[in-house]
């Protein structure tokens, strides 16, 4: 079970003290926030890692699941796609 | 249990170090690598002896079942390498405990029973709950119908043929998920009904041998406590054997004795009748011997004489009756 917080810290005072989720960074502080991670591409790997475990463990690991855990991967592919193919769908608009 | 190994030689220092960097103790063995040169070959015989200990942890006579209980016992009784320099001895010499992680002893937590609650199957409920202290209910619903709108507008979404493919897809799949969705998870949790309830009986099977054998055991425990009745048995009969030789003898010695008594009976009783039988006959011959003829016809007249006084006696009776 993926029950680790979604930005660690190499250092373990920081990983627990509440600032430092993303939801209870104030915007003023973003930037500061940004900058305290380490953008190693392990760490990138990892971020990753951890957002599929938080998902799955969220909505789809669970006795039972709905359709929403699979609605909303497959519509986020479907905005990911239009996003892509929206370059070509310029040319159509009236 | 000892381990009795033979005392080690003094390695020179670059090998040992080298030994020690191939066995990646620089952080464990940071405080053992300080101690004196000769510690390599123990380092190794440490580990030698942990990876058996390890290996023997699991027979009976350690007293322990688990590696777990097994490292903890050995690591109280553990020696520290550098300290066993001066020992010829071989103590358990466990420097080095393999997995620094803690063993997960406890079962897998159980999974959730519901997963996070998503609205009309696209957004989740969290979204919702953001919006409500400042738009309330319908906030997110106005925010949606904006958003759609301007992208129709801007034709940011662009209208094309897709678009009525889409709708129809998406309305297909909505009503196929409508209608035989509830089917479907009723399905499916009957699946995973059924494996648990396989994955249940056969723990519940696994538990039950268990505790027969337990059961066995005790009973067997118990029958041991009893065994004095098996040895009171064989005795009771071996004591009626005896018995039985002691009068089937004594019965023996009865007829035994019965038959010569018996005898000496029969004997004297035969001597008996044979003594009268010969005095019978002697006294009958003497006797006939001594009738002379004479004596013989006068008691013969004699006979006759009486014989016809009492034919007349019984005639005349006869008479006086008639």
């Amino acid at each position: 079970m993926a029950c680790i917080l979604n930005n660690p810290s190499s250092n373990l005072t920081s990983l627990l003290s509440l600032e430092y989720k993303l939801l209870n960074v104030k915007l003023q502080q973003l930037p500061a926030w940004i900058m305290k991670r380490d953008f190693s591409p392990s760490e990138i790997v990892k971020a990753f890692h951890r957002g599929h475990d938080a998902y799955f463990d969220k909505y789809i690991d669970v006795k039972k699941g709905g359709i929403g855990g699979v609605s909303m991967v497959l519509a986020a592919y479907i905005l990911l796609n239009y996003c892509v193919i929206y370059k070509e769908l310029k040319h159509e608009r009236r | 249990m000892f381990f009795v190994l033979p005392p080690p030689p003094h390695p020179s220092a670059p090998a040992s170090v080298l030994l020690s960097r191939q066995l990646g103790l620089e952080t464990e063995g940071a405080e053992i690598g300080r101690v004196g040169k000769a510690f390599a070959l123990p380092l190794s015989r440490g580990l030698l002896s942990a990876i058996l200990v390890r290996r023997l942890a699991r027979f009976p006579r350690w007293g322990h079942r688990d590696a777990e209980a097994a490292e903890r016992t050995l690591a109280q009784h553990a020696v520290p390498a550098g300290a066993a320099r001066g020992q010829r001895r071989g103590v358990l010499q466990a420097t080095r405990i393999f997995h620094t992680a803690s063993p997960h002893l406890a079962p897998l937590p159980p999974l959730p029973e519901h997963g996070g609650k998503v609205r009309h199957g696209l957004i989740p409920e969290e979204f919702f709950e953001f919006m409500y202290p400042k738009t309330g209910v319908t906030g997110p619903y106005v925010l949606g119908t904006g958003l759609i709108l301007y992208f129709l507008s801007k034709e940011i979404y662009v209208i094309t043929a897709d678009t009525f493919a889409a709708m129809s897809t998406l309305g297909l799949l909505i009503y196929i998920v409508k209608k035989y969705g509830a089917s479907v998870a009723a399905f499916a949790d009957k699946l995973r009904e059924d494996q648990m309830a396989e994955a249940e009986a056969l723990k519940q099977a696994s538990i039950k041998n268990i505790q027969d054998a337990i059961d066995l055991e005790k009973k067997q425990q118990a029958l041991v406590a009893k065994r004095h009745y098996l040895f009171d048995v064989q005795r009771n009969n071996i004591a009626m054997t005896l018995e039985v030789f002691y009068r089937e003898r004594l019965h023996k010695v009865y007829t035994e004795v019965k038959n010569r008594l018996d005898y000496h009976i029969a004997k004297q009783n035969m001597m008996r009748r044979k003594e009268q039988e010969h005095m019978i006959t002697w006294v009958e011959s003497h006797v006939v011997k001594s009738i002379s003829a004479q004596q013989e016809k006068e008691t013969i007249a004699k006979c006759i004489s009486d014989l016809k006084l009492l034919a007349k006696k019984a005639q005349a009776q006869s008479q006086s009756v008639l």
